[in-house]
């Protein structure tokens, strides 16, 4: 049992603590939605991109642009993996990991790496595995510029054939309560196989295109050369921005749990003080009682 | 019969609305979009583009991307975007300085390529930032 003076102290310590993680989901709850906002501003871009892309790819006897090209068989696999600098975000980082782990292992081809977030790094390093590239200290809500450095690494490891597919592994945000770690292909893109590919929920909506007999200035290739590493680069702020709102649900999540559990041991603390001051009251009294006896007894036998 | 023009960029949709003309910034040159156009596919460069609405002119900064053209609907896809208003003149000029200054000394080719970027830029953004005002017809738009 603690002293009441122990008591007190662990009540004041649990009520800062508390108020901070009060602080803290306050804090993740507005940058998940900032995030949020921000991958709903991406969407009419990504579509009309997409369109765009169809469009000239589609054309038939066209040779496809290299980043549309499938490779068999695969030798060689790159992830770009997303996970968070910081922890306090509950099993945000472990989900993503092992989805990874577990689809590496089904692979069977070797894998390299692309880290974005210190976490994910950490894990890669303690596996031993290729790591091409890390990436991290990114805002709650990047700008297109901030990843598309991550983007470009990317595309030169794909067209240098140092890996013949690029998966990305983050975090889909579905809501607040839920998010569902996924991998998804990002090269090469493949229009013909549209369901099946990961570019298919951005273009739900889209309309089969009317046959138009486009002017190109300068030429297809160069449009596709253009457009076809924005777009790329799109994926990955996509991805980036899902990855974000995630870990800022998640740790908004963690931080609530943290606040009610403190909640918790402050009502029991406060009952165990309670009783504590209660048993020192009793104590003392009898204390005064028993020592106001002895007196009494002291005097008459004086007398 | 108008056309109508979207300009959309990764981070958002700048602008949608109906205009009479568009002037944008082509890889190879400006190039001016009048209705019944024929359908376009092209690259744009950095520079300004130039929308007309009735006596309106519309100004927006375009740093690169691409811009299609089907059945009067334009659609610029662009990497980056600005309007007139959003542009803060101070740190434009501000970032034409430093690259003129960067400019003069010569600086190794990585280094004055990355500057001549940032100059461009910023010439851009100035140009628009002073354009914003009545279209008056007498006058040639600066290209």
């Amino acid at each position: 049992m603690e002293t009441l003076r122990e008591i007190r102290r662990h009540i004041r310590s649990i009520g800062n603590l508390s108020q901070v993680t009060k602080a803290l989901e306050a804090v993740s709850a507005s940058k998940v939605q900032k995030a949020q906002a921000a991958v709903l501003a991406t969407r009419p871009y990504a579509h009309r991109a997409w369109e765009l892309i169809v469009n000239i790819a589609c054309v038939r006897g066209e040779k496809f642009h290299s980043l549309l090209t499938h490779r068999e068989p695969v030798h060689s696999v790159l992830i770009v993996l997303f996970t968070s600098d910081r922890g306090l975000c509950g099993a945000y980082n472990q989900n993503i990991i092992r989805a990874t782990t577990d689809y590496v292992e089904q692979l069977g081809v070797p894998v390299s790496y692309i880290a974005v977030g210190r976490r994910g790094r950490d894990v890669i390093w303690r596996m031993q595995a290729d790591l091409v590239a890390e990436f991290h200290g990114l805002p709650a809500v990047p700008s297109f510029v901030d990843v598309s450095a991550i983007a470009r690494t990317a595309i030169e490891e794909f067209l240098q054939e140092r890996a013949d597919a690029i998966f990305l592994a983050y975090t889909d945000f579905i809501n607040l309560m839920r998010q569902q770690p996924v991998i998804k292909r990002l090269l090469p893109l493949t229009p013909s196989r549209l369901e099946e590919q990961a570019v298919s929920e951005y273009v739900v909506d889209m309309q089969p295109l009317g046959v138009a007999e486009y002017i190109y200035e300068p030429g297809k290739a160069e449009i596709m050369n253009a457009v076809l590493p924005r777009f790329t680069e799109l994926q990955v702020y996509q991805a980036t921005l899902e990855a974000s709102a995630s870990e800022h649900a998640a740790r908004r999540m963690a931080m609530r749990n943290a606040t009610d559990n403190a909640e918790e041991l402050l009502r029991d603390l406060t009952l165990m003080r309670n009783k504590a001051r209660q048993q020192a009251i009793t104590s003392e009294l009898l204390d005064i009682a028993g020592g106001a006896e002895a007196l009494e007894q002291a005097l008459q036998a004086a007398r | 019969m108008g056309l109508r023009l979207d300009i959309v960029t990764p981070e958002r949709e700048l602008f949608t609305g109906e205009v009479d003309t568009v002037l944008v910034p082509g890889a190879e040159g400006q190039l001016g979009i009048l209705p019944q156009h024929a359908p376009l596919i092209t690259v744009l460069d950095e520079g300004v583009l130039t929308a007309r609405r009735g006596a309106e002119s519309l100004a927006f900064a375009i740093h690169g991307g691409y811009m299609q053209v089907l059945s009067d609907h334009v659609i610029v896809l662009a990497d980056v975007a600005e309007q007139a208003e959003e542009i803060d003149v101070e740190r434009a000029e501000e970032a034409r300085r430093r690259a003129e200054e960067l400019l003069k000394k010569q600086p190794p080719p990585e280094e004055q390529r990355a500057a001549m970027a940032a100059l461009q830029r910023s010439l851009v953004r100035l140009r628009v930032a002073r354009r914003q005002r009545p279209y008056r017809p007498e006058r040639e738009p600066e290209s």
